[in-house]
């Protein structure tokens, strides 16, 4: 079994003269416990690829198999379930809801799923510990600094222990010391068996990968 | 951590918004409440005046000759040989479909009398009946025993008697017990007397000329009535006394209509509000609606968030919009109906689950489609706008 199977994906955004070519027949596997790194330029399709595999954007052509699931011929809920199951975000610029605290944050994939709050919230508190932020689980976001906004990104990524972990320049907004504490984390994920793909301009972060893909212009080279 | 939660958590974030919602919802539920209730009062107010009224059914004998008149109502039959009514028929009326709505029913046997001289009418009747019937009658002293008479204003002054007085009637000799004030219609100029004496004087025993029902009506039908009056006393004219307050009646009907449909017009600008707010929220939250996806909510989710926000604020809306009407229609009501006496307004738990039911349904209605729009967000470009 791959984990992740990409075959000849192409994705076409809008249409007519104003039509931009993301990424022009790209195929790749990723198997179970890789860590791999995706570079480029900006432009290149990096973010393109990375949320084809989050299941958030159908391709215009191509298909990509996740365990063996063909996540696009699934209906829209299905997927919506699969992506709740399979897969973890973390995104560069945080996206925690400033309204909810820190311990709410990560309990929000856990929203739809009929547990005990009680549940929920040991759920919640084991990933902040995690990443070393239980003690301010009651706090909102705006009250952290942007290194411990990331922190609780990842916690909420891994809450309900995906097998796959996908980050969008997890570390374009944090300085460089900050940087290496999450890049810290999510190897010690990896090392424990998550899947992952990390989009970065960062050689120093992408060493962190057993393999580096990348993207130039919506082509793959390797 | 629930979609409930979320939902919490919005409204606390985004006051104004959920304040608007809130606004529109209750503009529309108030109006509505205050317009529904002040129509409800003012019909009681009505009905009230109805029952003042007394009489609304006449039941006279069948007769094919000139006509009589009382109380300034035409009656139909004729003064002399005056064909009857057999008493002991007008316990059908209790038989017809409608006798719950039937108040009283008064039999009455007239007959002229010959008193020191003078020609008068006399009247038997049942008083106990009469009070219902003639709620307006002052009587000075007591309403007559067998034996006793209750005299007409105008009657008392012609025979110079007053309350304790004496008259002769067909040899028989009777004490005057009450004295009536002046009513400004024919019972001035009449003797009354306990039917079944009255009846022994006039030699009429068992028959009465003509009987007066009141029926108490919220909209009972009266036609429908009188048909079924009529339909169990085949000898006998039935009719309705047309009555003064019909007018009243025509104009709170056109009230009514003015009401539902201001009530239509203030809600459908009240679910305009309600549904350009929850779009503008949606728009704000495109970001967010993204990160849902992301976590895996299904369309599903999102729109339950979004109802449920919206149901929220329509359940306050309801509550607020019937304590709000319902003020609004006490100090309304001095305004509408006359006098201010009669109408009043009281806590009607129907209205007021009906004011919550209708909140929710409009809020709902009006959030459906933002939720809708919600849900098909394309999470690609909504978490691409960062
Ligand atoms: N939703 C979209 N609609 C239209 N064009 C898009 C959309 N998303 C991406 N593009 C275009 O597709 C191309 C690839 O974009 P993408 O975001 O994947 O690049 P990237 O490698 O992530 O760049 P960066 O390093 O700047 O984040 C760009 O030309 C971009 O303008
Ligand atoms: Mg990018």
């Amino acid at each position: 079994m791959k984990r992740i199977q990409a075959e000849g994906i192409e994705k076409r955004y809008g249409t007519g003269d104003t039509a931009v070519t993301a990424l022009k027949g790209v195929s790749f596997t990723i198997e179970p416990g890789e860590f791999v790194s995706v570079m480029g330029e900006s432009g290149s399709g990096k973010s393109t690829l990375l949320s084809i595999v989050g299941t958030l954007n159908r391709p215009t052509t191509g298909r990509l198999m996740v365990d063996d699931v063909d996540v696009y011929a699934l209906g829209q809920d299905a997927r919506a379930d699969f992506r709740r199951e399979s897969i973890g975000f973390v995104f560069q610029n945080f996206n925690l809801l400033p309204y909810l605290t820190l311990a709410e944050n990560v309990m929000l994939p856990l929203a739809t799923v009929g547990e005990k709050k009680a549940q929920k919230r040991a759920k919640a508190l084991a990933a902040l510990e995690r990443v070393g932020l239980a003690r301010k689980a009651g706090r909102l976001p705006g009250q952290i600094s942007g290194g411990e906004q990331e922190r609780v990104a990842i916690a909420r990524a891994i809450v309900g222990r995906p097998p796959i972990i996908l980050a969008d320049e997890p570390t374009g907004n944090l300085d460089s010391k900050t940087g290496k504490e999450i890049m810290a984390i999510i190897n010690t994920l990896n090392a424990e068996g998550m899947t992952i793909i990390m989009v970065t301009h960062n050689p120093e972060y992408a060493a962190y990968a057993n393999r580096v893909l990348r993207v130039a212009d919506g082509i793959l080279a390797h | 951590m629930t979609l409930g939660d979320i939902a919490i958590g919005n409204l606390r974030r985004r006051k104004g918004k959920a304040f608007f919602v809130l606004a529109g919802l209750l503009i529309g539920v108030s109006t509505v409440v205050a317009l529904l209730s002040l129509v409800t009062a003012m019909k009681e107010d009505i009905n009230h005046k109805l029952e003042m009224y007394g009489a609304n059914v006449l039941i006279v004998p069948k007769t094919e000759n000139l006509s009589l008149t009382y109380g300034g109502l035409s009656l139909g039959g004729v003064s002399f040989e005056m064909r009857e009514i057999k008493e002991e028929e007008l316990a059908n009326i209790a038989k017809i479909p409608n006798a719950n709505n039937v108040a009283a029913v008064g039999p009455m046997v007239l007959g002229p009398v010959t008193v020191g001289g003078r020609q008068l009418l006399m009247a038997g009747v049942d008083f106990q009946a009469f009070r219902v019937l003639r709620p307006w009658w002052v009587v000075k002293g007591q309403e007559p025993d067998d034996g006793g008479a209750l005299l007409g204003a105008e009657a008392a002054r012609l025979l110079g008697l007053a309350t304790g007085g004496r008259l002769t009637i067909n040899g028989r000799e009777l004490t005057v017990s009450g004295v009536l004030d002046v009513t400004g219609s024919q019972d001035d100029g009449l003797i009354f007397a306990p039917l079944a004496m009255t009846q022994e004087l006039l030699g009429k025993e068992g028959r009465i000329s003509m009987a007066e029902v009141a029926a108490l009506c919220s909209g009972c039908p009266i036609p429908e009535m009188v048909q079924q009056i009529s339909a169990v006393l085949p000898g006998a004219n039935v009719m309705a006394i047309q009555q003064v307050v019909k007018g009243r009646m025509e104009t709170l009907g056109h009230f009514e209509k003015f009401s539902y449909g201001i009530s239509g017009l203030v809600l459908l600008v009240g679910s305009l509000m309600v549904l350009v707010t929850m779009m503008g929220s949606v728009r704000e939250r495109t970001v967010e609606i993204g990160i849902f996806s992301a976590m895996g909510f299904r369309g599903s989710h999102v729109i339950r968030i979004i109802l449920m926000e919206a149901a929220i604020v329509a359940g306050l809306a309801g509550v607020l919009g019937y304590l709000l009407g319902f003020g609004a229609t006490k100090l309304l009501i001095p305004l509408f109906a006359e006098g201010g006496h009669g109408a009043h307004v009281a806590f009607d738990p129907i209205l007021a689950a009906g004011a919550f039911v209708l909140s929710l349904v409009v809020g709902l209605a009006a959030s459906s489609y933002p939720a809708f729009t919600a849900s098909r967000l394309d999470p690609n470009e909504a978490l691409r706008a960062l």
